[in-house]
Order: structure tokens, then C-alpha cells, then sequence
């Protein structure tokens, strides 16, 4: 017993076959919609590549776009199918791949609905990538004379402005990392000398934080050094000073806005994929339509168009026996390989 | 002789009818963008709003929105207009309305180009407005207490961040402004009482910066007090130091983007000028063939498109004529009017005169 049976007569027919056309071409531009949104991610991701700690995160872009561009190819085949299938003569030439094809668009339909869950767990392993990118953007700030890092500075200066963000975690990073080049201190001052020796890596380590962590909707000056010393700034207590600077971290700052443009992005994916599977789901009706005429030779005659030709059971059973087959089939060949023992 | 005299036959009007048609709807949607980017201009100029001292570039916005509006009003009735031009029962109605139509569509046409010829005038006015918005914001930074420029801090920051610019003309305007609040001095300090003491307003000034000042392209740290004093800080010199700070005035950074906003504007609406001159033109030869084609009582025939019934000299003295007909109409002679004047009284005494005398005995 098949599933989900409809009868069809010619009128039906033509209206299923241009309605699936023109879904087709709906799905060729959510295709195009798809590898634009794989680009404008990989472009978003390439913008702060130097705050990543590796190239793992191009993984779901890199995904998006492959997936555009299949979506965009089986969707104009599928459209082509369709605008053929009101033609006999035409239609013919197609009937012996469709059955490979709707095969091929269902895996791509589970692929897709893949990518869209891809997109809502990759958050994790960003999360890690963006903390250790941070870290190291943070300890390479003061390099402004080493090439290959001589933006580092400006790059968090602008995040930090950007994502009003300070430090990985929070403000405090900044204590524990000499972020102040050797070049811009004088090292015959008794100050600079006391903080180095006071420190087990020689590093010249302070309570203070570069300017982008500044808030500027604080109602006073930003106050950027001696930040624990409550004695060093009049009317000021550093315990419950809130506005002075930025309180978020960047590493949470970064990975809500990836985030955000990640769920949206899964969110879109997986209508593309009800998409997908809607088109599948009508060009598998056009097919068995077509393939179930009463009468081959008159396109009047009426059909059953249906989802699976057996119960989904019985479709399973099929197909695990098909395989088995084939298994069989190979264990057999690797038997005939073996050189056969003749007496002599 | 009429002026730039076209024959139409029946075929050639209706594709005049129906290229204006499409015309017509270009320009509604050129009216549209015009609207939008007065929408947008006055929205860019709202945001500055706090550091500006007067409103008068607004004029420039205000005219565009108006235009805008104007354009797409006739664009529209132009496209009925020409609907109806091929119906000779349909199109006597527009007859009056169209002279009408003429005189606005004109005067959009005047307006965009005066909207082009402003925003270039009126860059003066806008530095001006912007060099007292900006002092008076400066002036206020500190007032982070005082209702109504709580602000104003947080607006300038934002400014100085955003634009890539400090102070007014330089960085060196934070040096003669007073831009911390008293509320965050010690006034029990030492140097605090002297910098108050050397000051004659016993304003506390300094030769620093707020950090929205600062350079991230610099390669050190940001340095924002202390920034004339060179032994104040190691490996520093005040006069060649470009990067720490930004070197340019939010004045000019402000004006090179509103200048910048209104220049490309200016091409923008030329474009939408020549296509609205389009349409008015289109509309005076599709009238004036269709009228024609009417008065020879022969819709299929062939008529005469034109865009002045005489010569442009002739025109002109006609209209001149008329107008002064108008005003001598309002306006009585007053030679006359003593002259009618003095008739009346005549007329009062020989009735006067007639009642006096006598009638004839019968």
C-alpha cells in the first residue's frame, strides 16, 4: 500500500508541476540566500581573524557556501524537471535519474537540516576560540614594533570601542598583563623599576587599562590608572564605581554577536530546509503522478501520485534487504578474488 | 510662430501618451527618493542636533521633503492625465487643472535647483553654526549634573570617537575650558588650589584631554594629560607627536561630512531636475496635440505639438501685458479719480439748481 495517495487527472497535474516550477525558483534564490549569508559570516569572521585562535570557525561558513551553491544547482535541475514534465516527449529523457535525484535531494534536505543544527551548536567550540584568540591579542597589545603584530593594539582598541567591551573576561585582564611596550618606559625610574622587581616574569604589570575600555556615558573622567587605589582619585571608590569602564567582557561581547549571527542564520537555514523538503516532496508527486498513468499513451488519462510506493515499514525493510544484498555481493567478490586450489 | 512646432498624427501621440506615461511614474519614484533623502539629511542633522547653534541648514532638508512630496503629487497626476489623454470624452477636464499643474511642476523644478544651489551656499552658515554648537558643547562637557546637558559628555565623546576628531579647531580647545566637573575635585588639594589660583575665571584648566581624544592607530599608550609637558612623559615630544591624538577639529570633520552628505546629493537631484523637466515638456506637446487634434474635431487626425503658442519675445510681452492690466486693474489712476471726483460735485449742483427753480406755470 503506498503512502499518502492522491489522484490526479491532467488539470491537477499541470497545476502540481507549475506550482513545484515556480516553488523551484523559490528555492534557487533561498540557495542564493544561504551562500550569501555563508559569505557575509566568513567576511564577519575574517574581519576579527586576528582575535581567533585558529581556522576551525570557517568550518560553518565554508559549509554555508558549498551548501548555496548545491542549493542553487538542484533547484534549477529540479525547476528544469518540472518545466519539462508537461511535455511528454520532453519529460522522457529525465525519468530514468529522477529516482537518483529525489534520492540525491533528500540527502542534501538532511545535510541542510545538518548545517542548521551546525550553526546553533557551533557556538561551543567558538566560545574556546574566541577566549584563546582574546588572550593572545591581549598579550601581543604592546608589540607595535614587532612585525605581524603591530596592529594588534588598534585591532582591540577598536573592538573594545566597538563591542563596548574591556579585557577577555572583564577589566582586570588588563592587570595581569604587561600591556604597556618597554620602548615607551624608562627603566632608570625608581617606579617602573619597583613594579618590575615586584614581578616573578620581569613583566611591568598595572591597575590601569587602555583608553578604549573607557565608558563614555560615565558622568566624571575616565579614570584609567591606579584603578584599585581608591586614595589616588578623589570621590571615587573602585568597589562600587560602575560606569568608569566597560564591565562585559569582550570574549562574551564577541560571542553574543556571533551568536546572534549564528541563530539567526540557523533559524533562516532551517526554513530553507522546509523549503526543500516541500520541493522534494512535490517533484516526488510529479514523478509517481507521471509514472502511474491509467493509460501511457494518453496524458488525459487519470494517475495515483503518492510519497513511497510501499508503507514506510515496508520501505525500510526494502531498503535494509538492498543493502545486505549488496554487502553479500561484495563479501562474494572477495571470495572469487582468492586463488582456487587445483589438483594436478 | 509657435515655438518648437511638432506634427503628431494619432499614432505618434499615443506612444507620446505613453512614453510620458512611464515617465511620469520615473519621476514619482525619483519625488519618492528625493523625500527620502530629505528624511535622511534632516535625520543626519537632528542627530548633531546638540552641537549646532541654529537650524538654518535645515532649510535645505525641509525643501527637498516638500519638493519630494510636490513631485510625487503631479508625477501622479500627470500619469492620469495621460491615461485620459486618448479619450476625448476623459481629457477636457484636466484642461483647467493643467495650468495649474504647469505653474507647480515649474516651480519643483525651481526648487530642486534651489535645494542644489543652497547646499553649496550654505556651507558658511553650517561651519558658523557648527564652530558656536561645538564651543557651547565643549563649554558644557563638564555640566554632567545640570538637567538638560547631562548629556552632553556622552554626546561629545560619542562625537570625538565616531568623527575621528578633537575639539572644536584642535585638540589644544580642551586646554582653555574648564571640561572636569568641580563635583570630581579635591579642592583641599595643593594642586588643585594653585591650577584655580593661576586662572583668572578660577577656572581649573589643564593640558589634557578626555580619552575620546585618542588615536587607536597610535603605537603607545594613549597619553591624554601633562601633553605639553615633554619631561612628563619618557620618550615624548610634544611638538613632533603626530598619532597619540587626533589632530583634526570636529568642526571641520563635521562640515566635510555634511558637505560631503549635500555635494553628493547635488548630482542626485540634477538628474531628478532633468527628468522632471522631461515631463513638464512631454506634457505641454501631449496638451497641446491632443487640444489640437480636438479643435479639428478629428481624434485620428494629424495635429500640431508645440511648446509656446508664439515666439518667446512675443510670450513674454504678452504676459507682461497681462500683469500690468492686472495691476492697473487694482490700482486706480489719480488724475482720474480727482477728475470723477470733481464730476460728482457738478452733478450734485445742477440737481441742487434744478430743485430750486421754480416750475413752469402750465
Amino acid at each position: 500500500m503506498a503512502l499518502m495517495v492522491v489522484k490526479f487527472d491532467l488539470k491537477k497535474r499541470v497545476k502540481l508541476a507549475q506550482t513545484v516550477w515556480f516553488m523551484y525558483w523559490f528555492a534557487v534564490l533561498a540557495g542564493i540566500l544561504v551562500l550569501s549569508l555563508g559569505l557575509f559570516f566568513k567576511i564577519e569572521l575574517r574581519k576579527r581573524s586576528e582575535l581567533m585562535d585558529n581556522n576551525e570557525s570557517h568550518f560553518l561558513p565554508n559549509v554555508l557556501i558549498i551548501m548555496g551553491l548545491v542549493a542553487c544547482a538542484i533547484n534549477a535541475f529540479g525547476g528544469k524537471v518540472c518545466y519539462d514534465s508537461l511535455d511528454p516527449t520532453k519529460f522522457v529523457k529525465w525519468k530514468p535519474m529522477l529516482k537518483t535525484f529525489l534520492v540525491l535531494c533528500v540527502v542534501f534536505n538532511a545535510l541542510l537540516f545538518a548545517t542548521a543544527l551546525l550553526c546553533f551548536v557551533m557556538r561551543i567550540p567558538l566560545q574556546f576560540t574566541l577566549a584563546e584568540g582574546l588572550k593572545n591579542g591581549m598579550k601581543y597589545y604592546k608589540d607595535t614594533d614587532t612585525p605581524g603584530r603591530c596592529y594588534m593594539k588598534r585591532t582591540l582598541d577598536l573592538m573594545q570601542m566597538e563591542f563596548r567591551c574591556c579585557g577577555n573576561d572583564n577589566y582586570r585582564d588588563w592587570f595581569e598583563i604587561q600591556w604597556v611596550s618597554n620602548r615607551y618606559l624608562d627603566f632608570s625610574a625608581k617606579e617602573v623599576k619597583d613594579r618590575i622587581g615586584s614581578n616573578v616574569d620581569g613583566q611591568y604589570l598595572m591597575d590601569g587599562v587602555p583608553f578604549s575600555c573607557c565608558n563614555p556615558t560615565s558622568p566624571r573622567p575616565c579614570i584609567q590608572q591606579q584603578m584599585t587605589n581608591n586614595s589616588a582619585h578623589y570621590s571615587y571608590d573602585h568597589h562600587t564605581e560602575e560606569l568608569n569602564v566597560w564591565k562585559r567582557g569582550c570574549s562574551d561581547a564577541l560571542l553574543s554577536y556571533y551568536g546572534g549571527i549564528m541563530n539567526t542564520i540557523g533559524a533562516l537555514v532551517l526554513l530553507v530546509t522546509m523549503l526543500e523538503v516541500a520541493v522534494t516532496v512535490g517533484l516526488q508527486y510529479v514523478h509517481s503522478s507521471l509514472s502511474t498513468l491509467a493509460n501511457p499513451e494518453d496524458m488525459e488519462s487519470e494517475s495515483e501520485g503518492y510519497l513511497l510506493e510501499k508503507t514506510v515499514k515496508e520501505t525500510f525493510t526494502d531498503i535494509m534487504t538492498k543493502m545486505k544484498a549488496m554487502g553479500k555481493g561484495a563479501k562474494v567478490e572477495e571470495g572469487a578474488a582468492e586463488p582456487v586450489a587445483t589438483v594436478s | 510662430m509657435a515655438l518648437l512646432k511638432m506634427k503628431f498624427n494619432q499614432q505618434r501621440r499615443v506612444r507620446l501618451a505613453q512614453g510620458l506615461w512611464l515617465l511620469s511614474w520615473l519621476a514619482l519614484t525619483c519625488g519618492a527618493f528625493v523625500f527620502c533623502l530629505g528624511v535622511y539629511l534632516k535625520t543626519e542633522l537632528l542627530r548633531r542636533d546638540e552641537v549646532m547653534d541654529n537650524g538654518e541648514i535645515h532649510v535645505v532638508p525641509n525643501i527637498l521633503i516638500m519638493v519630494g512630496l510636490a513631485s510625487i503629487g503631479t508625477n501622479w497626476i500627470a500619469s492620469r492625465v495621460c491615461q485620459d489623454s486618448l479619450d476625448t470624452s476623459r481629457f477636457p477636464r484636466w484642461k483647467v487643472l493643467l495650468l495649474a499643474w504647469f505653474v507647480v511642476a515649474a516651480l519643483v523644478c525651481c526648487l530642486l535647483l534651489t535645494v542644489v544651489v543652497l547646499s553649496y551656499a550654505l556651507q558658511g552658515r553650517l561651519e558658523e553654526s557648527l564652530k558656536v554648537g561645538l564651543r557651547n558643547g565643549i563649554r558644557f562637557y563638564k555640566d554632567t549634573d545640570v538637567p538638560g546637558r547631562c548629556f552632553q559628555k556622552e554626546t561629545i565623546d560619542h562625537l570625538q570617537m565616531e568623527f575621528r576628531c578633537c575639539g572644536n579647531n584642535n585638540f589644544k580647545d580642551w586646554f582653555e575650558v574648564q571640561w572636569v566637573s568641580n563635583r570630581y575635585l579635591d579642592f583641599t588639594s595643593q594642586e588643585v588650589k594653585d591650577r584655580i589660583r593661576s586662572n583668572v575665571d578660577n577656572r581649573y584648566l589643564l593640558d589634557g584631554v578626555p580619552f575620546s581624544c585618542c588615536n587607536p592607530a597610535s603605537p603607545r599608550p594613549c597619553l591624554q594629560y601633562h601633553l605639553t609637558d615633554s619631561r612628563a612623559h619618557y620618550n615624548y615630544e610634544y611638538q613632533s607627536e603626530e598619532l597619540n591624538l587626533y589632530s583634526r577639529g570636529c568642526r571641520q570633520a563635521l562640515t566635510d561630512y555634511y558637505m560631503g552628505l549635500m555635494n553628493s546629493t547635488g548630482p542626485g537631484v540634477l538628474s531628478v531636475i532633468l527628468i522632471q523637466m522631461s515631463v513638464l515638456l512631454s506634457m505641454r506637446y501631449l496638451q497641446t496635440a491632443v487640444e489640437g487634434a480636438m479643435a479639428l474635431e478629428d481624434p485620428e487626425g494629424e495635429s500640431e505639438g508645440y511648446l509656446l503658442e508664439k515666439g518667446v519675445k512675443e510670450t513674454y510681452q504678452d504676459v507682461r501685458a497681462k500683469v500690468l492690466n492686472v495691476v492697473k486693474f487694482g490700482q486706480v489712476d489719480p488724475a482720474e479719480e480727482a477728475s470723477g471726483a470733481a464730476e460728482g460735485e457738478k452733478t450734485t449742483d445742477t440737481s441742487t439748481e434744478k430743485a430750486a427753480t421754480p416750475p413752469p406755470a402750465s
